[in-house]
């Protein structure tokens, strides 16, 4: 493998001084004059008919500047999903609709003086309502009979897809490669269960917050915490019906989104206020409306069924899934899309099936979430495996290596199904899964624990490990592009301009890496400009795992074409060919003569002294394949059969993301999602009353895991080398979340004989199936 | 009513006339733009508006401002500079703690009180000391490592 300067080595994060400093950075840190306040007004009822409301004592109150409500805004139906248009989400949602779908749905927004006043003045909205009946359970949302909560005439795709949602039914695809039959009847053994997961909050410690106002020629500026600028512009275009170009969004620092900020949940109400009152207006969602009023984890049903053979041989694999997406359906069809296209790649099996259905019910609408579906399907996957392993009597360790794909392998889920619709073929041209699993279990001491716990000690108290392998895609082929933009300074330094929206992760430092490894200098001569529709060019966004790998070829075909320019100058200035000379550490070399030139000469020879003109350069990259990413987890748990409590204790996960291009950040993403992942599977959880009204909106109720509750978490990076990817790399933002469900789920099992089908494992759940278990 | 106070904020001393049911929390942000305070929840569940009232971490969101008259108050931006940043800011950066940074002023905050009280803590008074600062993006693993090499470099820990 090639060794590089810059890549591959941890250099502080661009914006980490800055933000330990407290500076202000982020979307709510700058104050405007006369700027006002925004409140919403929300939905209590599940599903009703707005019959009226009168705003008249609301507008009367002084302090108060505009109220929006269905009846003064134009109805324009899109998809708040910050998605490549045209999007594949249908398009069943208005600003505001004389017609509420969940509890905390909106009906009203205020702008006000003050917030005091905004929350006051919400009181004195009177909304008469048409109580409808409402559907919770996604297993009955298609009954005929159930309530039809997109009953509007308007609602629809922009492609050519399945939608039928006077029966609820939001999304349906279903596929089927080899013959899923064959593949049964060539089984020695066959597994079916039932599996659910359960709904989950981003939970990002920043809320959703937008900040709009005019500029000095009168365009509206959106400063906004969002992972898709370019999408939050043309859909806020679209929803005030004005053109583009009056419109600049700006993304500054952004305090975490995990899919939650992929999403325009505020910032069309933010804008029309603004529009409406000429005047500056600021909406930053409470903790408790990102509870109701935000989006979640898509809920999932899901039947698996496998066949497979005593020798190992996976004969055949069917998921049935069935999707949750609540009130609206941003996101819906991709989400359950990626329960195969992203999700069963993984596995060398020839028969595969899939049947899948995306259903409204009047619930919290799902969204985009780290693993995006993957993590769903890799639920029951991950459990059959395990299962299947014990059925045959292998050990799980030699039965994922067995049965996952390897480098230069392909699957024929990779040409039947893409998140958005139709494939691509390819060939997985990089994957050092193998050798995670090995390590992995090596370091984790899978061997001797297994066979320590099967002896389990006395007392209540039991002991078990448990593993799972997961791949996640980055990018959607053929749809996500992504730019970037730079010029040279006086001083040899860069401005480096990029699409891509770093939402906390370290995007925009990997980046900045990627063009000082390609131009040979050091991190600190590049000065990252993120993100700015005015400014910056084009990039999709911060989602599916793309910028590392997609804006990263974008920079790096920039740093190139620079490159050639700097070449140029020099071989002009040297006089000696360009074929002689070579970039090395801020300087043109000849490799011939040895004479050399400093970039700072160079540029000021280009600016200054000579056909004079602008070193800079521009560069776009579409993904064409969907580099894969793999992991192997190990999870180690103690479960206490008197309290149902479970703990993990120990974690391990080795990780191919190809190169990793700044081995900390890169760690520091495998961490947050494994915690994320390990407090979704045993505290996070909603509670919903027979009204649809969630009942813990706070992190008091809904428990996310702080310092004291984690395990020991050990991550090992297995590189491999992805030959489409910039200096090898792939993605790593979204795959590691994807294996605490089944890795713990199998660890409790090992511990205590019981599986665990349904999600989270509480101990009100986990005491309930170990009564059902001692009951049989 | 409105009321006067005089309070000491980041060594300057200050005075503010302010309502009985006035937040921390705003007045720092809002009154004084000291905006690296955050706001995360407004329930005191998060401790992303983490200062220090005389050294002791405090809950601005729950914090009322009339009680900090005749007080010093801290925030983060009242520890270190980009010239002198504190070993904490320092360590937070080396070792890859902030992401996306919205919970490290808190966080740097609770460590802050930690460090000064207790110079070597193991890592489970680390972990209790920073129990209320949720963080999303980290897992907290990389945080607790800075936490660590900010005790050493600050003279408490032994390599
Ligand atoms: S904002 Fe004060 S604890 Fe969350
Ligand atoms: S770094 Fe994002 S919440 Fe802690």
């Amino acid at each position: 493998m090639r060794e590089f300067k810059v890549v591959g080595k941890s250099v502080p994060k661009v914006d980490a001084f800055p933000l330990a400093l407290g500076k202000p950075l982020f979307a709510d840190d700058i104050e405007l004059k006369g700027m006002l306040h925004a409140k919403i007004l929300w939905s209590p009822h599940a599903h009703a008919r707005i019959k009226n409301i009168d705003t008249g004592k609301t507008e009367a109150l002084p302090g108060v500047h505009a109220v929006l409500c269905y009846k003064n805004v134009p109805r324009v139906v899109h998809t708040s999903a910050g998605q490549s248009w045209p999007e594949p989400s249908p398009y069943d949602i208005v600003m505001f609709d004389n017609k509420v779908r969940h509890v905390g749905d909106r009906v009203a927004a205020i702008a006000a003086e003050t917030e005091e006043i905004a929350e006051k003045a919400l009181k004195l909205i009177k909304v008469e309502y048409e109580l409808l009946p409402a559907v919770f359970d996604p297993e009955q949302a298609m009954d005929e009979g159930a309530p039809v909560i997109h009953d509007e005439p308007d609602c629809k795709y922009l492609i050519p897809v399945f939608y039928d949602p006077k029966h609820n039914h939001c999304a349906h695809i279903d596929l089927e490669v080899g013959d899923f039959e064959q593949g049964m009847k060539e089984a020695d053994f066959v597994i079916e269960h039932k599996f659910k997961t359960h709904h989950e909050q981003h939970c990002s410690i920043e809320p959703h917050t937008c900040i709009c106002y005019f500029d000095h020629a009168g365009r509206l500026v959106i400063r906004t915490s969002t992972q898709v600028p370019f999408h939050v512009r043309r859909i806020v275009a679209q929803c005030l019906q004005v053109p583009e170009r009056m419109i600049r969004v700006i993304k500054p620092r952004i305090g975490g989104g995990f899919g939650g900020k992929q999403e325009v949940l505020i910032d069309d109400v933010c804008a029309m206020l603004a529009m409406r009152t000429k005047r500056p207006v600021r909406l930053v969602y409470t903790r408790e409306e990102e509870f109701t009023s935000a989006r979640v984890r898509h809920p999932m049903v899901m039947w698996a069924k496998t066949g497979v053979r005593k020798d190992g041989t996976l004969t055949a694999i069917q998921l049935r899934v069935l999707s949750n997406a609540g009130a609206y359906g941003p996101h819906a069809m991709t989400v359950m899309n990626n329960t195969c296209a992203k999700a069963l790649p993984l596995f060398h099996c020839e028969n595969i099936k899939w049947i899948a259905d995306a259903v409204y019910t009047n619930l919290i609408p799902g969204g985009a979430y780290r693993g995006y579906g993957v993590t769903q399907a890799a639920f029951p996957m991950g459990v059959m495996m395990d299962e299947m392993a014990e059925t045959i009597g292998m050990d799980p360790v030699n039965f994922w290596k067995m049965n996952t794909i390897k480098k230069g392998e392909t699957s024929p889920i990779f040409k039947a199904l893409s998140e958005t619709g139709k494939g691509v073929e390819m060939i997985v041209e990089s994957c050092s899964l193998p050798e995670c699993i090995d390590r992995g279990a090596e370091i984790f001491g899978w061997r001797e624990k297994r066979e320590r716990f099967k002896n389990q000690p006395e007392g209540p108290v039991k002991y078990g490990v448990g593993m799972s392998c997961m791949v996640q895609g980055g990018t959607v082929p053929l749809i996500d592009m992504a730019s970037a933009f730079a010029k040279m300074n006086d001083d040899g330094s860069f401005n480096l301009l990029i699409g891509a929206a770093d939402l906390g992760t370290g995007a925009d430092t990997v980046l900045a890496q990627i063009f000082a490894e390609t131009l040979d200098i050091p991190v600190e001569d590049v000065i990252v400009y993120p993100s700015d529709t005015d400014i910056t060019p084009f990039d999709k966004g911060a989602y599916a795992s793309g910028t590392t790998y997609l804006s990263g070829m974008a920079v790096l075909k920039t740093a190139e074409k620079i490159k050639e320019q700097i070449l140029n100058v020099a071989a002009d200035m040297l006089g000696e060919p360009k074929e002689d000379l070579r970039i090395e550490n801020k300087a043109v070399i000849s490799s011939k003569s040895g004479k050399r030139v400093e970039f700072s000469q160079i540029v000021k020879r280009a600016l200054y002294i000579k056909d004079q003109f602008q070193i800079a350069a521009i560069a776009s990259e579409l993904s064409r394949l969907p580099p894969q990413s793999f992991a192997a987890h190990f999870a180690e748990v103690e479960v206490d059969t008197e309290t149902g409590q479970v703990k993990v204790l120990s974690y391990v996960a080795a990780v191919d993301c190809g190169t990793a291009v700044n081995p900390k950040l890169a760690e520091g993403q495998v961490e947050g999602a494994i915690l994320n992942g390990i407090s979704y599977a045993l505290t996070e959880e909603f509670f919903f009353d027979d009204k649809g009204r969630v009942l813990n909106p706070s992190f008091g109720d809904y428990k996310i895991f702080s310092a004291p509750d984690i395990p020991k978490i050990t991550t090992i990076l297995v590189p491999s080398y992805e030959p489409t990817g910039p200096y090898g790399a792939k993605t790593v933002g979204e795959v590691n979340i994807n294996g605490p469900l089944p890795a713990i789920s199998n660890a409790i099992y090992n511990a205590v004989g019981t599986r665990l089908y349904d999600t989270p494992f509480t101990s009100e759940r986990v005491l309930n199936v170990l009564k059902e278990k001692g009951a049989d | 009513m409105k009321k006067e106070i005089e309070f000491t904020i980041n060594g300057k001393s200050r005075k503010l006339t302010v309502k009985p049911n006035e937040l921390l929390l705003n007045v720092i942000r809002e009154d004084l733009g000291l905006t690296g305070t955050k706001y995360g929840c407004g329930t005191g569940e998060c401790g992303a508006c983490t200062v220090l009232i005389d050294e002791e971490p405090v809950l601005s969101c729950l914090t009322l401002a009339i009680t900090v008259d005749k007080k010093k108050v801290t925030t983060i931006e009242g520890i270190g500079t980009d010239e002198n940043p504190h070993p904490l800011q320092q360590a937070f950066v080396e070792t890859g703690a902030v992401q996306c940074g919205f919970c490290t002023p808190g966080m740097i905050l609770s460590a802050k009180t930690l460090l000064d009280k207790n110079p070597n803590p193991t890592e489970d008074e680390i972990k209790r000391a920073i129990e209320g600062n949720l963080c999303r993006c980290t897992g907290y693993i990389k945080i607790i490592e800075a936490i660590k090499l900010a005790s050493v470099r600050m003279g408490g820990r032994r390599k």
